[in-house]
């Protein structure tokens, strides 16, 4: 691996210059390292997710209720610090700085889980690690999209998420390994977590590159004491307003209202099969490995395709899912199935939906862009999550997944008409072969 | 900083991190281990044979090598040194015959056995779905529940899904307690979203009480076996616990308070009066019946004690005040 000590031309550029037949060179050092940086946060972060209900019910005492309560935490407040994430981002136009306080605040949480007593501290602890998340997660992509050429944005983040989702099943790995060597001892695993959380900020800090977008291209140390640099153009927030952007939101929330979160479909594959249900706690490392094996080729072939039809075609893998896990293959094969489809759809869409954003809002509010359609994907989710709730009530399991399953095949033509524009507009300009 | 430089900087950052967690990861198991082999034997009696008589059961606490052990004391001498067992349970339930222990199942996905065992025969298996929460026996041996819940399922809701099945112990035969008829103020109704834990069983080998709830509302409900029908009784009270006598059952109500914050209860069966325990801590655990008077449970240590728990008591009548009864314990069990 060479690491970024040559300052690195502006992306569009050095796309041009590579072109398309050198289509499998790697991709760039900074883009692996954000991979390593996430690596390395996961790990920290699923060792903990892993081992939480063991401690909150085993250790603190708490019932699957609050359990349930203090999960809903965990996911719910990203999504509303994201787009301050990436505003403040582009505004002081260092997404390394500000990736840099998310994830710091992330890792001081571990180690304020070891004397966190009680439901409300440990609530508390999990909302302030969940706002770190929120905070990093638009700037990190911002620094993928500034490091990638524009051609082979689809490929860039491909690797990132691999990397990514790697260190989500290594992490509970990790955890269990610790409670072997020290049983019923949570503070190590939080002590371990930290650690690892520790690396992941000190690999940020010190070796990621201080990617400047509006600038486009890193500011070298030292910089600021020879010839000053053209001052960058101010973001102007009338720029995210395109209409492509606008039809972007549209069809990414429209397509996340019929996202039914992975935790409804597992406990329908459970409902219906004794397997599943034994071995639940393993579907989602299925999931993920299927999104690990898959987040490259389907990042390629979204720089190939384009990266609007990969987005939507994507959906139709989650279809998929919801016909399996609707009732219509049994046992075990449709179990591995369903988690197959899954992970795909998460290799398709994941990466991609910040990909295309990159390529539809200009550099200086890239960063706010990202977490504009990844903040309304969360909230469709999220809302998606309450209508299926009331679904399952009314229709009953299966009955609900294939009634969301027909919404969702009525909804796929309909995003890709709305991203008629867009799918002309992404598509690389040299996919001629 | 150059680029070398920094990366200079990075490797050791990355060596002193790796060799502070490898030093104290050491440390925490050396310590582990001089915790057994110091302060632990005073306390313990040698690990050996279940205990005959009157006894409690429970999960030990105390730090060391022998966490989460099997353990027993005297009814008579609460306090006193305890027996550890051989095994490992994370909850435990009992009768005179039956021991029901609910373990981590070795490797290093986490998951879970349950299995009751007996003095004559076969250990029977339990059907576990998921993280097990409650464990209980029926009085005559004849049946045994497991809860578990299954996933924080959703990030809308604060939602979970239990699971919560009996096993006939005599052939193993399991049900899930969803496909029983429920019945709401005399109408039976199927609500997709309600689950069902904390069973505990009457001593007539077919009433059983539990915790059913949906539509965010948790219910007492009475339960039989043989009719599989449960029916709701009454609103906000959850893992019930039957008395000896089987006259009041004892359970968690949550009343206004904050999620999680639990206060202790004893409904009179016949009367409907309910009366609330002279604990003002918050419990979160299903409790047991010491005698008809008394009940106990367990709270987890504070501060510097984190990792443990003690079991303390408290008179059923709401009067007096809870006492710490066994320290270092969890999941109490009384078998008489």
């Amino acid at each position: 691996m060479y690491l970024s000590d040559r300052p690195r031309p502006q992306a569009g550029n050095a796309g041009g210059a590579r072109g398309p037949s050198q289509g499998t060179r790697r991709v760039g050092s900074t883009v692996v390292l954000m991979g390593l940086v996430s690596l390395l946060t996961d790990i920290s972060s699923e060792a903990v997710s892993a081992v939480l209900p063991l401690y909150l019910t085993a250790v603190v005492g708490l019932s699957p209720l609050a359990y349930g309560v203090v999960d809903g935490l965990y996911h719910g407040v990203s999504a509303l610090v994201r787009i301050l994430g990436g505003w403040l981002s582009d505004r002081a136009d260092r997404p390394k700085w500000v990736a840099f306080a998310g994830y710091g605040l992330s890792a001081l949480t571990k180690l304020a889980l070891l004397p966190a007593q009680g439901f409300a501290a440990v609530s508390a602890v999990i909302t302030v690690d969940r706002l770190g998340k929120g905070i990093r997660t638009a700037p990190r992509d911002a620094i993928i999209a500034a490091s990638a050429p524009e051609e082979s944005l689809g490929r860039a983040f491909g690797v990132h998420r691999a990397l990514d989702t790697l260190g989500a099943a290594l992490g509970p790995l990790v955890a269990f390994g610790v409670l072997v060597l020290v049983p019923g001892d949570y503070a190590a695993v939080f002590v371990t977590s930290f650690a690892a959380a520790l690396l992941g900020l000190a690999l940020l800090g010190l070796v990621v590159p201080d990617v400047r977008p509006r600038r486009g291209r890193p500011v070298p140390d030292g910089a600021r004491t020879t010839a000053p640099v053209r001052p960058p153009a101010p973001p102007s927030w009338r720029r995210l307003a395109d209409p492509s952007m606008r039809r972007l939101v549209a069809a990414a929330g429209l397509l996340g209202l019929l996202t039914i979160s992975d935790g409804f479909l597992y406990l329908s594959l459970q409902a219906r099969d004794d397997l599943a249900a034994q071995y639940f706690p393993l579907l989602f490392v299925g999931t993920n490995l299927a999104y690990f094996a898959l987040a490259v080729p389907l990042g390629r072939l979204a720089d190939r395709l384009g990266r609007a039809r990969v987005l939507v075609g994507g959906h139709l893998f989650l279809l998929g899912a919801y016909v399996v896990a609707g009732g219509a293959v049994p046992g075990l094969a449709g179990t591995l199935t369903c988690l197959v489809l899954l992970g795909a759809f998460y290799a398709a869409t994941d990466g991609v939906l910040p990909a295309l954003t990159s390529t539809l809002v200009p550099a200086p509010v890239r960063a706010t862009g990202i977490a504009t359609t990844q903040t309304v994907v969360a909230v469709a989710r999220f809302a998606s999550s309450l209508l299926f709730g009331a679904l399952w009530v009314g229709l009953g399991r299966g009955p609900a997944v294939l009634a969301v399953a027909g919404a969702l095949a009525l909804v796929v033509p309909l995003a890709w008409w709305l991203l008629r524009d867009v799918r002309a507009a992404g598509t690389p300009r040299e996919v001629a072969p | 900083m150059s680029a070398r430089a920094r990366l200079a900087a990075f490797a050791a950052v990355a060596v002193l991190v790796v060799v502070a967690v490898a030093t104290y990861l050491l440390a925490a198991r050396a310590d582990r281990t001089a915790a057994t082999d110091g302060a632990g034997s005073g306390r313990t009696a040698p690990a050996g044979v279940m205990p005959t008589g009157p006894r409690m059961l429970f999960r030990h606490m105390g730090t060391g090598a022998d966490y989460g052990r099997l353990a027993a004391v005297p009814l008579d001498d609460p306090g006193g040194p305890r027996r550890l067992l051989a095994d490992s349970c994370d909850r435990v339930h009992g009768t005179r015959e039956h021991v029901l222990c609910v373990a981590p199942a070795e490797g290093v996905v986490p998951t879970w056995t349950a299995e009751v065992r007996s003095g004559s025969g076969e250990p029977v298996p339990l059907p576990l779905a998921g993280t097990p929460s409650r464990a209980r026996l029926a009085p005559d041996g004849s049946y045994a529940a497991t809860t578990t819940f299954v996933a924080g399922d959703s990030y809308a809701q604060g939602g979970f899904s239990t699971r919560t099945v009996v096993t006939r112990l005599r052939d193993g035969r399991s049900t899930d307690l969803e496909e029983f008829a429920l019945v709401v103020d005399g109408d039976e109704v199927s609500p997709a979203d309600r689950n069902y834990w904390g069973v505990t069983f009457a001593g007539d080998g077919d009433t059983f009480y539990v915790t059913v709830a949906f539509d965010r509302t948790t219910y007492l409900a009475r339960g039989s076996l043989t009719s599989r029908r449960v029916e709701t009784l009454r609103t906000d009270a959850e893992c019930p616990s039957l008395s000896p006598d089987g006259t009041r059952v004892a359970y968690k109500k949550l009343g206004d308070r904050a999620p999680g914050d639990w206060r202790l209860a004893v409904l009179d069966l016949a009367t409907g009066e309910e009366t609330v325990l002279a604990e003002r801590r918050g419990v979160d655990d299903q409790v047991e019946w010491l005698d008809d008077a008394t009940v106990v449970y367990g709270l987890p240590g504070e501060g510097a004690r984190a990792g443990e728990a003690d079991v303390w008591a408290v008179p059923a009548d709401g009067t007096g005040e809870p006492t710490l009864l066994v320290e270092q314990a969890w999941s109490p069990a009384v078998v008489r």
